[in-house]
Order: structure tokens, then C-alpha cells, then sequence
């Protein structure tokens, strides 16, 4: 493979690359992300390999990473010269097959199809590129495009632009759409300074949680004394119910190594980490190719691009410890110790890694900097709010029709993520509230869903962006029950060094347990609140800090279904086992036998056609008969 | 126990300390724990306290001392799970194996353990055996996923 040495040689690549992208003949896309491996994508790859081997056809097959819209995976695109870009949803085996039959008849079968691409956008150009049109299919014209689909309408894709695009082993393809342009922009025509600059103007803040501003954390980083400097990738995405940075390094890995790259250069750094958690094999393994492509490229190693700048990037797993999100226990981490957060009376951009200058940003904000250097900051400026520039990934999860990773301009409304893109909460049921920042965040009531979401507007609401986890919940979840959830959670992930995150975590934990059991009693609220208030002032680090956010802010909203527990013994969202019972509805009840197959504990009595009975005795309320009735005879009270 | 595994993963990583959790990460791929053997020798090889090993070994979750099954189960835990009933399937899954949550059967088919998250929050809830992910789990397809393990 040809080092690339200059801008030139560079373009020349792309010029020859675009035809892997807009190819001549036929491409089949496969979304094969982990969650489109989840959905049976893999199945699908392979009856569509099998087919085109068998059949001798004259079609590329490639992998391609996540384009946000989980909900409807496997997906499946067809470029098809002459044809607009096809997306088949929801696919499967025996589906591929018969689509590629169809497509060997030059026809689709449209129900199966979720939408269409009449021009693609790059981006980083500016410009759009048009799918030459002829001889189409009539129903095609019904599809509707990508662009009017709801669910994308308000979407707009800056870090996960080559996402479900491209694919993310091959650099040619990523080099097709305009990458390390940027990175050749400024090892040739940028210093430092100009690089820092361009950040600082964007606006960019970090979108790992704590929304430190990037380009002022690179010249802090820059003037630091001491070499060498670190520059660190934090993929440790330990939000659990987060996954943007997985899909991000899946879809599209160069993207963050260009943005390494290019902060590396501004910081005067040679060595750069990315910290990946070990939960994520397929993001290492793609990773790991990348770094190994753009080593053959040159983009990685000595000398890149003729400028006499030097850059090598290593990979290390992460242990399974979300403390490690934090930047002195993730730095400790990769040091090969425990991940036990210390005091930051010295940042890290001054003694980080191994004592050193270390500058540390998240694989989004990463992914972000090549296209703001490629498209200016006053492009990327205009995009947000005042205060929040640019757009932010949600993981828009729960009990949400529409699931999947968004893209939207920060400043948008919480009711037009969850509503206009999200489609509201399924099965009639009604919205209760919105979980955001992981558990560092809080849960937003139904009141507050005209809020603008940016980083300031979160914060008010007493929640925060965090990683930009959204997890929707409806009537049918406890906001008691999901403020013992985290707690419990950041209770196992206390690393143990602050007594007060230690052992004040924990009786707080055992406080809720017990309010869900109907053992609460007066007094466990204020008791709640007060060691809210020790664990948030005395803990050491960002874990610590924000643990009692989940107990806080559904208290600020919900503090009713405190109360119910603890007065009334009453779950109303029917979640706490010890508060509800299962009944059988005699009269809506047609004996069919399921629930009293199904049930583990042979607690439920009936013959057929007659009315079931529970036997409350028995029952451990697993509710396997609730999900299963397909009368809605089973009451839970 | 044949030492010389060992000897290689120490080697690949030029037998530096930084690189402990790798070295761990690869022992434990190579026979599913931490085998008490491996770890002496790692200690002699990386001229480091057997406490300083131990300490890594049991703060990091992925990391066990304990022969894990030739199946790992791994019920996942994110809040999107939890919201969507991955509580019930992991009761489910104890009730159905016959163990609790962090043991192995007797047998060491399998070991049952949760984990904060797989990323996979749109398939929730999501149970992962194995390098195989199964989404949008319910209680009554647990038994026929389990059959296909042997």
C-alpha cells in the first residue's frame, strides 16, 4: 500500500475511491453493527452471500455500521444503478431472499421497505449527489425518502455522519467521503494555534458528560509544562443505556482517529490511548483494523503527511468498571492499577498519564472535530443553542416506539425527540418521564417536555446531558424503583475509597429496598435528603458527586410515589413485588390452560373453558401470565 | 497446568507492569478465569507483589477466581433493560439453570451473571450467551434459547 504523502495524493485516493461507494453495479448494504448483530443481521448477510454465490451475481456485499434506527433493524440497503437507495427493515432470512429475487425481476417489494434515497449528502463538501434516475419501478415513487420519515425529518448527523454509510473496514470508503481531509488541512496548512482556535470558536463542548469546553481544554493542555503529552480517547461508555460511542467506533472508527490526530497536532502530543470498555468485542475489533489501515496510509506513525509530525495510537481495554469513566481512574486504569479516582487539585491536562500533560475527550467529541475543522467553526456555530453548539447522539431507549441513536441540533425540544422522532410511548400507555445522564442525571416529569434540551437547560430540569442516554418510561415504571436501580448499580460500581460515596450509597440503597417493601416510615424522605446532601458534598470524585441525582430529582417530581409507598404501601406504577398482587379476572378469563402451563410455581388452578384461579400462596409474581393472557384477564392490584 | 500460555501473554506485553490488566485479560481468555497457578507465575515473571495482582483481579468485574462455566450468561442490566423487565428474566433464567445470579452449575455448563450494558438498549431487554445476543427476551422464549447449549 502507497503512503499517502500530500493533499494530492490523498485526492487522487478519493477520486479512485469513490467508486466503492457509488459503484456501477449493484451494492447490497448490511447494517451489522451489535445491535443489527442482535436482530439476526449476521443470518442475513449470509443468505445473501449464499445467493449471490450461487447465482454467480454480479453484486458487492459490505458490512456497514448503524444508521440510528434500531427499532427497525436488520436493515438492509440497495444501490441499484438507475434506482434510488433502497432500505428494506425489519429483514430476515427468508425476506433477503425473496427481495433479491425481486431485484433480479428489476422489482421491490414495497411494504418491506422503509425508505428511499434520492440524493446522498457529503457532508464535508457541502454538496449532494444526486442518484441518476431511470426507468424506476412505479411503485417506488410511493416510498417515501429517508428525509420524510419522521423519525429522521429532525435529525441532523454530524458525529454519525458516515455511520450505516460507509464500511467501517474499509478506509477507502471513509477517505471517499472527504475523511482525513481534515487532518491533511492542518498538518499542511494549519500551526497549533489555528487549530485551537477553530475548536475554541466552534463552541464544541465535551460530550462525555461533563461539558467542559474542548478547545479551551486543549490550550490549557498545549501551555501545560512537560513532555511527552497524552492525548486519550475515552470509550469507556459506562452509561448503561447509552451506546452512541459503540455505534460511532462500529460505524465509523476514523473518524475518531482523525479527531485524535488533529488534537494531538494542535497539543503537541505524539502518544495517544483509547480506553474502550471490554463489554464492546466488535468495537476493538473494527478499531483495531482501522488503526492498522491508517498505519498503512501513513495517517498513523512518523512523518504524516510530509509535515514532520509524529503520532502512534494504542488501544486498551477497559476492565468492566464504570468508575473508570472517570478521567484519574481511567488514566490509572491505563497505567495497569486499580481505577481509584484522585484528588484533582492538579488536572490532568497538567499531570495526567504517568504524571504527563494528558488531554482527554470522549469518542463523540472526537468524532465531531474533523468535520469542524473541514466545514469551519462559524458553519458548526450556528448549529445549537448559545451556550450549546453543535448536535448531540441520544440513545433514544424505554418505552419509546421508535428506538434507536438520534442526532439532533442541540436547543430541541425534549417533546420533539420523544413525540415527533420517537413516535411516544407504545401501546397507548401514558408518558411519565424521561431519564437523561446516565446516574449522574435524573428523571424529567411530563411537565417539563418543552424543555430545550442543551447542557444548561438539563442541568436546571436537576438532571444533566450526561452521555446523552433518553430513556423513556410510562406509567408502568416507579420512579421509586428507578431511583433504587441506580442506586444499587452505583453501588456496585463505588470503587470504595470515599466513605461517604461507600457507605452512604448503600444506606440510602437500603432505605429505598425497604420503601419498596412497604416498610417504609416517616422520616425516610427527610433521612433520604440529608444523606443526599453528605454523598454529594463529600465524595471525591463525578461518581460520588451526582449519586444522589436519581433519589433527588424523583423526589423534586414524584415525591407523591414516595409517599404512596411509605403511607399508603401502594406501588401506583404496580412494579414493587411486595406491594401488588396477581388476580385472575374470572369473567374476562376464557380457561384457555396458558398462564397455568406457563406458570413456574403451578400456583394457578382451572380446567378448560373454566375461569383460573391464583394461588397467592404460591405465586412469585414473575408475571409470566400477565405477558402471556391474551384476554387481559390477569389483574395486577 | 502448562506455564508457558503464561509465559507468552507475559512476553507479548515485554512483561511490563502497566500492562497487567492485559496480561489478566488474556490469561482469563485463555482458561475463562483466573487460575491460581497463572497468577503466581505472573507475579514472578512481572517481579511484582501476588497482592498487587489480586487487588487488579478483584476490583475490574470481568475478571473471576473462580472456574467459570462453558457457557457465560450475561443478563444485561442498563436502565433500559431494567425498565423493560430484564429483572424478570434474570429470576427467570435462576429459576431455569437452578442457580443465583454470579454462581456456575455443578456441571460448569453455566455461569449466570449480569452485566451494565451491551449497548444493545433498543433490543431491550437483552441476554447475552456467550458471543450470541438475544434481543427483546421474554420469560417464555428462555427455555428454548437455553436448549441450544450444550
Amino acid at each position: 500500500m502507497n503512503k499517502i504523502e500530500s493533499l494530492k495524493d490523498l485526492n487522487s485516493l478519493k477520486e479512485r475511491s469513490t467508486e466503492l461507494i457509488f459503484p456501477h453495479r449493484t451494492k447490497i448494504l448490511i447494517g451489522m453493527a451489535s445491535c443489527g448483530l442482535a436482530s439476526g443481521a449476521g443470518e442475513v448477510f449470509q443468505t445473501i452471500a449464499e445467493e449471490i454465490k450461487e447465482r454467480k451475481l454480479d453484486i458487492a456485499l459490505v458490512r456497514t455500521g448503524c444508521i440510528g434506527f434500531c427499532q427497525r433493524e436488520p436493515l438492509v440497503d440497495i444501490m441499484k444503478p438507475g434506482w434510488p437507495k433502497i432500505s428494506y427493515c425489519e429483514m430476515n432470512s427468508k425476506k433477503a431472499t425473496e427481495a433479491i429475487h425481486q431485484l433480479l425481476q428489476e422489482k421491490i417489494k414495497r411494504e418491506w421497505i422503509l425508505a428511499k434515497v434520492v440524493e446522498e449528502e457529503c457532508l464535508l463538501e457541502g454538496t449532494t449527489r444526486l442518484y441518476p434516475l431511470n426507468g424506476l419501478p412505479k411503485k417506488m415513487e410511493e416510498i417515501p425518502s429517508y428525509k420524510d420519515i419522521s423519525f429522521y425529518k429532525k435529525q441532523v448527523k454530524i458525529a454519525m455522519r458516515n455511520c450505516g454509510f460507509i464500511d467501517p473496514e474499509n478506509i477507502d470508503e471513509y477517505i471517499a467521503r472527504g475523511g482525513y481531509s481534515a487532518l491533511g488541512k492542518v498538518l499542511t496548512q494549519y500551526d497549533s494555534e489555528q487549530v485551537i482556535g477553530e475548536i475554541t470558536k466552534s463552541g464544541l463542548r465535551g460530550r462525555g458528560g461533563g461539558g467542559f469546553l474542548t478547545g479551551r481544554k486543549w490550550r490549557y493542555c498545549q501551555s501545560a509544562q512537560g513532555y511527552p503529552k497524552y492525548v486519550i480517547c475515552n470509550a469507556d461508555e459506562g452509561d448503561p443505556g447509552a451506546y452512541m460511542d459503540r455505534s460511532i467506533l462500529e460505524g465509523d472508527p476514523h473518524s475518531v482517529l482523525e479527531g485524535m490526530l488533529i488534537g494531538a497536532y494542535a497539543i503537541g502530543s505524539n502518544e495517544g490511548y483509547i480506553y474502550i470498555r471490554a463489554e464492546y468485542p466488535l468495537a476493538v475489533k473494527i478499531l483495531k483494523k482501522a488503526i492498522k489501515q491508517a498505519e498503512d496510509y501513513g495517517f498513523l506513525g512518523k512523518n504524516i503527511f510530509n509535515s514532520g509530525f509524529d503520532f502512534t495510537v494504542q488501544i486498551n481495554r477497559g476492565g468492566g468498571a464504570f468508575v473508570c469513566g472517570e478521567s484519574t481512574a481511567l488514566m490509572a486504569s491505563i497505567e495497569g492499577k486499580v481505577g481509584e479516582p484522585r484528588a484533582k487539585h492538579i488536572h490532568t491536562i497538567e499531570s495526567g498519564l504517568w504524571g504527563k500533560p494528558t488531554n482527554l475527550n470522549n469518542v463523540e467529541t472526537w468524532a465531531n472535530v474533523p468535520l469542524i475543522i473541514a466545514k469551519g467553526a462559524d458553519w458548526y456555530a450556528k448549529i445549537g443553542t448559545k451556550e450549546s453548539k453543535g448536535t448531540k447522539v441520544f440513545s433514544l431507549v424505554g418505552k419509546i416506539e421508535n428506538t434507536g441513536l438520534v442526532e439532533v441540533p442541540m436547543g430541541i425540544t425534549l417533546k420533539e425527540i420523544i413525540y415527533d422522532i420517537g413516535g411516544g410511548v407504545p401501546e397507548g400507555k401514558k408518558f411519565k418521564a424521561v431519564q437523561t445522564g446516565g446516574p449522574s442525571g435524573g428523571c424529567i416529569p411530563e411537565e417539563l417536555i418543552n424543555l430545550p434540551v442543551d447542557f444548561e437547560e438539563l442541568t436546571r430540569a436537576g438532571s444533566m446531558m450526561g452521555s446523552g442516554g433518553m430513556i423513556v418510561m410510562d406509567e408502568d415504571t416507579c420512579m421509586v424503583d428507578v431511583a433504587k436501580y441506580f442506586l444499587s448499580f452505583l453501588q456496585d460500581e463505588s470503587c470504595g475509597k470515599c466513605t461517604s460515596c461507600r457507605e452512604g450509597i448503600k444506606r440510602m440503597l437500603q432505605i429505598l429496598t425497604r420503601i419498596t417493601q412497604g416498610k417504609g416510615k416517616d422520616g425516610d424522605i427527610e433521612l433520604l435528603e440529608e444523606l443526599s446532601q453528605v454523598v454529594a458534598e463529600t465524595s471525591l470524585c463525578a461518581l460520588g458527586q451526582t449519586a444522589p441525582n436519581p433519589v433527588l430529582s424523583t423526589l423534586r417530581y414524584f415525591r407523591d410515589e414516595y409517599e404512596a409507598h411509605i403511607k399508603d404501601k401502594k406501588c401506583p406504577a404496580k412494579v414493587c413485588k411486595d406491594l401488588i398482587t396477581y388476580s385472575i379476572d374470572e369473567e374476562a378469563c376464557r380457561g384457555c390452560l396458558v398462564c397455568k402451563k406457563l406458570c413456574p410455581q403451578e400456583a394457578i388452578t382451572g380446567e378448560r373453558k373454566q375461569p383460573h384461579r391464583i394461588n397467592q400462596d404460591k405465586c412469585i409474581k414473575c408475571g409470566i401470565c400477565l405477558e402471556n393472557c391474551k384476554f387481559g384477564a390477569i389483574r395486577v392490584e | 497446568m502448562d506455564l508457558k500460555v503464561v509465559d507468552k501473554i507475559v512476553d507479548r506485553y515485554k512483561r511490563k507492569e502497566s500492562a497487567l490488566i492485559s496480561i489478566l485479560q488474556d490469561i482469563q481468555a485463555e482458561y475463562n478465569y483466573l487460575p491460581k497457578e497463572a497468577l503466581l507465575h505472573t507475579r514472578k515473571r512481572l517481579n511484582i507483589p501476588l497482592t498487587k495482582i489480586i487487588r487488579v483481579a478483584t476490583f475490574y468485574n470481568i475478571f473471576t477466581l473462580k472456574p467459570r462455566g462453558r457457557h457465560l450468561i450475561n443478563v444485561c442490566m442498563g436502565t433500559a433493560c431494567h425498565v423493560k423487565g430484564a429483572g424478570r428474566i434474570l429470576e427467570k433464567l435462576e429459576r431455569d439453570v437452578g442457580i443465583r445470579t454470579g454462581e456456575t452449575t455443578a456441571d460448569l455448563k453455566f455461569s449466570l451473571e449480569i452485566i451494565r450494558c451491551l449497548g444493545c438498549c433498543s433490543l431491550a431487554p437483552v441476554v447475552r450467551i456467550d458471543n450470541d445476543i438475544y434481543g427483546k427476551v421474554k420469560q417464555d422464549r428462555v427455555q428454548e434459547i437455553l436448549k441450544r447449549y450444550e
